[in-house]
């Protein structure tokens, strides 16, 4: 599928008028072109809007005729490069694993070499001009299509279907029509377009420093080249040939670039607003307890297009208190975690009625040192959120280096220290070690390590486990707990997995489709007195052990509803198993219990029913 | 072959210093593309369609001329024999003499590969100093779709420059600053002020398409978790993009725009003629044109020599920014 973005079409288009004059301007301007008038070498003028060459040619009338010449020589020139690159590159898939092996690096090699030198080496061999030119260049750009053609059919080889084929003994070339042309006809398309621009501009340096088109024929790099002689007399001479070319080579390239974007999946289309005013929540404005540490009230996360992901949220964090938020992908945790630690994507907005960490208030400007000193965080993925290319002790030290003013062998002892308060072994050669040296489990210990060594107030843990195995993750969450009773640091710790909250926290937060439906104490979720129906779907989900042999866990049928979809009402409403009519239509209330509250008209009614 | 498995396992355990795998490596890279140079120059006067010597002599030429020279060419004996006989020529340092002036290859090209290298290195700075920081900055400003202008701006300009061939723009620049402007030497290499056009007519083309490159891949590692991580750590701005961002865009710049760096040589040979700088590039067009074969011939091999050691800096360069790169495969 070709999506027709307005480079493309500018490109094609204009392509095609160069094309039409290079079919026309032979036979209308044929004769202005090589009649010789007395006036050589005059500078523009009406009659010669780019001026006279020395035999007194009109250049405008020539730099047209040039254009067909130049055209067939460089579309014959990207055809040899792409037959005979394709060719190659195929060869090369089709052979043995020995002889592919070897063809590759010589592709390789033939790539990294620039396509002039290898020009000039064909145009030695065979001459200067014209024909000689065109193969030297199709030949010097032919490793740029047999490369593309070999990594494209490695990677397409390696799907899954085409791997079935060759199993079930479909012959090489069978696979190479049926599977693997139509799967590489879009980047060779690319490629084709590029190679035109390339291509353009090598035949026409070779022309330009006399090794191409040989006269009495000229192409527009010939005519570059005399002009270049003229450009004291006559500007115009060189003018007319360096726009033509670059301007082909432009409107090429708006092609290529246009083909490539289209071929693009990242770049498929902006997010369109299905606008729907969400109606803000009555999310309970919850006393701030004394010892609030973390205060977030009506803590609100929107996309551009002003949808809501996270649409009022209000919680608070104790000192030396761990605060759970479960919930499925998608429901806004993880933004929210974000949010508190100032770290949301460039994408999408946060505001709140209050968000502070005790006096710092996280809305205004917040000083870095005292975000960098007091906010520690963990993310889900260790692979990915140490920089591959430092070392780990760089890393793990860079807070207490830059906003403590740590000296650098002061900063190494206590990351030493901080490594081995959480059992990663040889610490000191750790400091020294890439992360990619590392084991995803020694990768999230040192994680841990650097979000706690400069002593945070406040722990930000952002699905910590997940990317982990589950006695690695076990360990990780000893680690967490060890660290909340030492140091008495608060933690807001973010999981999908309801089993992992009930360990470590506590205090649970159950969000759904951006907002929070339940909050209890972990005592009420362990020993089964969650009142929200999400809550105990969610913990009826949850496979056990324990429990009874050869029953599944239950699924909840359905599955969240987009943000931009989200119902006024309960979110949960179209899964739940008790929902009533009104539940979608009408914001639900919070029921308070003894350690939290829950929003659900099913429990509310059946609370008030119980009261009378 | 157990043998041979229980060491290979030895030296895994020990693990080598990368470095030192890299450079074998490398090593043995550099001998492929040394003899595959050597195969392809000599190749290039037995490729020669018809008789190379009749080619060589001119339409013109008596049979006993063709004889003779075919003789002085060795083109008589047998291939085998002429190759060896090159590349011991080769080992010697003896690059043969121009059939066009008789002068000894070597000094034709020890006066000329200077300035080609002169060209080219302050070119490929002059990239880098440019490309890098512009194509950085433009991403860091237009971030999540921020700037649209500015964006379109960066897009238009470059797209246009980059398309441009480095000798119409070298020809471009000697009408405005040389002629008009009478600012700088329209050509030679006798000033300092002789290099400021043709570095920048080669320079500028490659210039833009790199900082497009950086641009995207900066865009790319802005989105990365690990930055995320390095922003948790509050950094001021310079620090975060210089310490945390460029090293890694730069991986993956490189091996994209690598091949550019040594692209530039071509773009280098070219530009030569537009300002009569008295390089390798000029004398090889003159060579070609005079069917100099010894001339030729050894350009080719100082030029494929000179790209294999700008591959090689690429490479480097690419081991210190990602350590990653150095087991992984790469061209010579």
């Amino acid at each position: 599928m070709i999506r027709w973005t307005k480079g493309l079409v500018l490109g094609l288009a204009g392509l095609a008028l160069i094309v039409l004059v290079g079919v026309v301007a032979p036979f209308v301007w044929d004769e202005a072109a090589t009649r010789l008038t007395g006036a050589a070498r005059e500078g523009m003028s009406a009659a010669h809007p780019l001026g006279t060459d020395a035999l007194g040619r009109d250049v405008l009338a020539r730099t047209l005729v040039a254009t067909r010449l130049t055209l067939v020589l460089t579309a014959l020139a990207t055809l040899i490069a792409a037959v005979l690159g394709i060719g190659l590159g195929t060869a090369v898939w089709v052979s043995g694993a020995r002889v592919r092996e070897v063809g590759l690096r010589l592709i390789d090699v033939m790539v990294s070499y620039p396509a002039v030198i290898l020009a000039l080496v064909v145009a030695a061999i065979l001459g200067a001009g014209g024909p000689a030119a065109v193969v030297a260049i199709g030949v010097a750009w032919s490793p740029a299509f047999a490369r593309l053609t070999a990594n494209l059919a490695a990677s397409v080889a390696g799907r899954d279907h085409v791997a079935t084929a060759r199993l079930l003994g479909v012959p090489p070339s069978r696979i190479l029509t049926r599977h693997l042309l139509p799967n590489i006809a879009e980047p060779l398309l690319v490629l084709i377009s590029v190679c035109f621009a390339g291509t353009l501009t090598a035949l026409s340096g070779l022309s330009f420093i006399g090794l191409g088109v040989q006269p009495p024929a000229y192409d527009w790099g010939s005519l570059l080249d005399t002009g270049l002689e003229a450009l004291y007399t006559n500007p115009g001479e060189a003018l007319g040939p360096a726009i033509a070319i670059t301007l082909t080579g432009v409107l090429a390239g708006f092609v290529g670039d246009g083909l490539a974007e289209s071929a693009d999946p990242r770049r498929a289309g902006p997010l369109r607003r299905t606008g729907k005013a969400v109606s803000r929540a009555a999310a309970p404005a919850p006393e701030v307890p004394q010892d609030a540490l973390l205060v977030a009230e009506d803590l609100r996360v929107s996309r551009p297009d002003g949808v809501e992901l996270v649409a009022g949220v209000s919680f608070t964090v104790r000192r030396g208190e761990i605060v759970g938020i479960v919930g499925e992908s998608g429901s806004g945790k993880s933004l929210t975690a974000m949010a508190v630690a100032r770290l949301l994507p460039d994408q999408v907005r946060a505001e709140a009625a209050v968000l502070r960490l005790d006096d710092l208030d996280l809305l205004g400007p917040a000083p870095d040192r005292r975000l960098a000193l007091e906010i520690g965080v963990v993310y889900q993925d260790p692979a990915a959120s140490f920089n591959p290319g430092l070392r780990m002790g760089g890393q793990i030290t860079e807070v207490l280096r830059r906003h403590r003013g740590t000296g650098r062998a002061e900063a190494r002892r206590r990351a030493v220290e901080a490594l081995e308060s959480v059992g990663v072994t040889r610490p000191e050669a750790r400091l020294r070690q890439y992360p990619h040296e590392l084991s995803g489990g020694l990768r999230q210990r040192a994680m841990i390590a650097s979000a706690v060594l400069p002593g945070p107030r406040l722990l930000v843990a952002d699905e910590p486990t997940t990317a982990l195995d589950v006695t690695v993750q076990a360990e990780v969450l000893a680690l967490v707990k060890e660290i909340n009773e030492r140091d008495g640091t608060a933690v807001l710790f973010i999981s999908h997995d309801i089993g992992v909250i009930a360990t470590l926290c506590h205090r649970v937060l159950v969000m759904y489709a951006g907002r929070v439906v339940e909050e209890l104490t972990v005592a009420d979720l362990r020993e089964g007195r969650a009142r929200h129906p999400y809550t105990r779907a969610l913990l009826a989900a949850t496979p056990r052990l324990t429990g009874p042999a050869g029953e599944p866990p239950a699924t909840i049928p359905g599955r969240p509803p987009a943000p931009a979809e989200r119902p006024s009402g309960c979110a949960f409403a179209a899964r739940c198993a008790e929902a009533l009519p009104h539940c979608a239509a009408e914001p639900a209330p919070p029921v308070p219990s003894p350690g939290g509250w829950a929003a659900c008209h099913a429990l509310a009614t059946k609370v008030s029913e119980g009261a009378s | 072959m157990a043998g041979t498995a229980t060491r290979a396992g030895a030296a895994a355990v020990r693990r080598p210093h990368p470095w030192l795998g890299f450079l074998l490596r490398r090593l043995g890279g550099l001998a492929a593309v040394l003899v595959t140079l050597v195969v392809v120059t000599f190749g290039m006067v037995q490729l020669i369609p018809g008789d190379p010597a009749r080619a060589l002599a001119g339409q013109s030429a008596t049979e006993e001329q063709v004889t003779l020279l075919r003789h002085e060419l060795g083109l008589d004996r047998p291939q085998a024999e002429q190759f060896g006989s090159y590349a011991a020529g080769l080992l010697r340092g003896d690059l043969g003499t121009s059939f066009q002036t008789g002068e000894p290859v070597a000094e034709v090209l020890a006066g000329r590969l200077p300035f080609t290298a002169e060209l080219a290195f302050l070119a490929i700075a002059v990239v880098l100093v440019v490309a890098v920081p512009l194509g950085l900055t433009v991403a860091v400003l237009t971030r999540g779709g921020r700037r649209r202008r500015l964006d379109t701006g960066f897009t238009f300009v470059t797209g246009l420059l980059g398309a441009a061939p480095e000798y119409v723009l070298g020809t471009l620049l000697v009408l405005i600053f040389a002629i008009r402007l009478g600012a700088l030497p329209a050509a030679g290499a006798e000033t300092l002020s002789a290099l400021i056009l043709p570095v920048a007519a080669v320079a500028l083309p490659t210039s833009c398409v790199l900082a497009r490159i950086v641009r995207r891949e900066a865009a790319v590692v802005l989105g990365q978790d690990y930055l995320r991580a390095a922003r948790g750590h509050r950094l001021p701005a310079l620090v975060l993009y210089g310490r945390h961002a460029l090293p890694n865009l730069l991986t993956g710049t490189l091996t994209m725009g690598g091949l550019m760096l040594a692209g530039l040589l071509g773009g280098t040979v070219i530009v030569e003629s537009v300002f009569a700088w008295p390089g390798l590039g000029t004398r090889v067009v003159e060579a070609i044109l005079n069917r100099d074969y010894p001339v030729i011939q050894g350009t080719v091999l100082v030029l494929g020599l000179l790209a294999t050691l700008l591959n090689t800096l690429v490479d480097i360069l690419l081991g210190l920014l990602d350590p990653r790169t150095l087991t992984a495969r790469s061209h010579p």
